[in-house]
């Protein structure tokens, strides 16, 4: 069988979702003979080459976010967008009834402004909002199991279908 | 104006990889090549706090999980803890059991994923190996057992998190005031049948990251070494204490700064200053000041800063780590590696003590107390010494947040350890993809949980300082914490 391509990012997440597919425990063994990683904070490869899958966690609060989730999408043949954030921004997209500028006055008085500091947005979005998604996994984080069937299904060229109990909406 | 800056070349690792979060770092180099600054820098920027204000307490153990996958725990008890102290409560001898053994479980599985998972390939392979073989996959590929036990290692923790929280990741099981779940007999059982395999692994992780280091003692201990000060909380008699205790904190040398200082008076104790060029403030003990006052936290201070440790097996590693280093302090990042499998061997000793304890399976879960209305939780994280602080209204809504994380104690550190490494490694040669690596291994040392730094603002009684670009400094300003 051809190993697939797989990439995975994680922009304004926790990186939960990213332990939550460690948490497939000695399935990862499984996995790790089907796919082979390309760009991935669990690899030291910086930029995604042509992938057949990419999954992102976390939405977008910087400029930095938005560059990454385009090359992604560039790359990947299928993006995925796993967990809360990622989907509607989840958690961090509370900040989105606050004044960023406000936020940051009354934390750091003069604002960090170095050019190599990505620019904020001021609104915290959902990735779908900047590029087409072909899945999404909900979750915070979509459980192991969730994770995992999904993976085998796509690996074994199968529409992914998650039955009752594996996906929670929490 | 003035005259054009001589010509710089820039350098950046961007993203770091192999760590928790978002960073980079970034070099100039002069026209000669010369390493002239070495920054790490921590990108994103969230403000956890602002929105946590407004919120009804009891959310708040569970929102602050959100900070961090990785250590959704500490969050999650740190914040309990805050909650208790609102509350006025003592919670019952169940809750402290039952939350004690969730965090030793969150340790166990934390550092098992930093060694085995991420920072294993640079002292398997070599610091320089190529970078497509510096990853988890690569490890599974060539020692498979290592890689096996590693991910067995943390399902084992991941599993006491499941017990205890509800859930692996971002769990429910702690509340102000106690827990919703004590631990059942099954429950229990299951644990303690997996415990000999366990225990075996850790002490195997032990024997193998001293063997790298002894292997190579010269390289691991001057790699990246700079000396500073060491924060941890300790227990009773100077005990190594992870969930409960007081402040300690040494100088680089070893002395005694503090000790026995109640956590609640932190603010008289540690300040912070603000670089405009990283969203993470620079902490530093106000006994030393701003200058000198930088401080490390997590396993390799929490080890040298403890007098003993209460477990048998990771005592005897302890006595063993600090005979090895001539009793005296070592400062070198590549100890951190070494500290933390000594840590999570206690960690599988602790677990074994609390599975014994009758109370862990008690039905004794909530207690009341006396309203204050704030409170400060503070626990030792994975990564070092984690802080909440709250104030609740009287129509429970949350009027004031405050999170001090690891990591952000560390910063001045790895700022430290960077530009050592990058003077060894990068001074006049050609900055290729293997010797930036060298950058990295000294970051992934610390374990730093770049996305708790970016998602918490951090309110210490705060330094300015204004630099023009040369760095020189221009002026300060200050004010109190919150």
């Amino acid at each position: 069988m051809k190993k697939l391509k797989v990439a995975t990012a994680s922009l304004a997440g926790c990186f939960g979702c990213h332990m939550s597919l460690l948490d497939i425990d000695e399935r990862l063994f499984t996995l790790l003979e089907r796919v082979e990683l390309d760009r991935s904070p669990l690899t030291d490869l910086k930029h995604a080459g042509p992938c057949d899958l990419g999954l992102v966690e976390g939405g977008l609060c910087n400029a930095e976010n938005v560059e990454v989730l385009r090359e992604l999408r560039k790359s990947c043949k299928v993006l995925v967008a796993v967990g809360a954030c990622a989907i509607n921004g989840g958690l961090p997209a509370q900040r989105n009834h606050l004044d960023v500028r406000e936020c940051l006055t009354s934390v750091y008085r003069t604002v960090p402004n170095d050019p190599e500091l990505p620019l904020p947005l001021d609104q915290v979005h959902a990735i779908g909002d900047v590029v087409k998604v072909d899945y999404f996994l909900p979750g915070c984080p979509p459980s192991a199991d969730a994770l995992w069937q999904f993976l085998d299904d796509l690996l074994h060229g199968r529409t992914p279908h998650l039955g009752h109990g594996v996906i929670a909406y929490d | 104006m003035t005259e054009a800056p001589p010509a710089t070349r820039r350098v950046a690792i961007d993203p770091l990889t192999r760590v928790e979060g978002h960073g980079k770092i970034t070099l100039r180099l002069g026209a000669d090549g010369r390493v002239q600054q070495a920054r790490l820098h921590i990108v994103e920027f969230r403000g956890f706090e602002r929105f946590i204000e407004g919120r009804p307490y009891w959310e708040v153990p569970v929102m602050v999980q959100r900070l961090c996958g990785i250590c959704p725990v500490s969050h999650h008890l740190a914040a309990s803890k805050a909650m208790d102290a609102v509350l006025g409560v003592t919670p019952t001898p169940t809750a402290t059991a039952v939350r004690r053994l969730m965090h030793y479980g969150q340790i166990l599985q934390s550092h098992a994923l930093h060694f085995f998972h991420l920072a294993s390939p640079d002292l398997l392979f070599g610091f320089d190996s190529e970078a497509s073989r510096r990853n988890l996959q690569a490890v599974a590929a060539e020692h498979p057992e290592l890689a096996r036990r590693g991910v067995l290692l943390r399902r084992f923790g991941q599993e006491v998190i499941r017990i205890t929280a509800g859930k692996r990741i971002h769990g429910t099981g702690s509340l102000p005031g106690g827990v919703n779940k004590a631990v059942t007999a099954e429950e229990r059982d299951a644990l303690k049948a997996a415990l000999p395999e366990v225990l075996a692994w850790a002490k195997e992780g032990v024997a193998l990251v001293k063997r790298l280091h002894r292997e190579r003692w010269e390289l691991y201990e001057s790699f990246g070494a700079a000396p500073c000060g060491l924060l941890s909380l300790v227990g009773e008699g100077g005990r190594l204490e992870l969930y409960d205790g007081v402040l300690r904190a040494r100088s680089a040398d070893g002395r005694v700064l503090f000790d026995g200082a109640d956590p609640k008076g932190f603010r008289a104790l540690i300040a912070e200053e603000v670089k405009p060029w990283s969203y993470m403030k620079f902490p530093y003990l106000v006994a030393l000041g701003p200058e000198r006052g930088s401080y490390k936290v997590g396993p390799l201070a929490r080890l040298q800063n403890c007098d003993f440790i209460s477990t048998p097996l990771a005592e005897a590693e302890r006595v063993t780590f600090r005979a090895a280093h001539g009793g005296g302090l070592t400062h070198a990042p590549l100890a951190y590696h070494w500290a933390r499998l000594i840590e999570l061997l206690h960690a599988a000793e602790v677990i074994a003590e609390l599975l014994e304890r009758p109370e862990l399976v008690g039905g004794d879960l909530l207690a009341r107390g006396e309203r204050t209305g704030e409170g400060v939780g503070v626990i030792e994280a994975p990564r070092g010494t984690l802080i909440h602080h709250y104030r609740v209204g009287a129509d429970d809504l949350v009027t004031s947040c405050n999170l001090i994380v690891s990591t952000t104690h560390n910063n001045q550190a790895m700022n430290d350890a960077v530009a050592e490494v990058a003077r060894r490694y990068l001074d006049g040669v050609e900055p290729t993809e293997p010797l930036l690596n060298h950058l990295e291994v000294a970051i992934r040392a610390f374990d730093p949980c770049l996305s708790c730094a970016t998602h918490a603002l951090g309110k210490m009684p705060l330094e300015v300082v204004v630099e023009d670009a040369a760095g020189a400094e221009l002026g300060r300003a200050s004010k109190r914490g919150g």
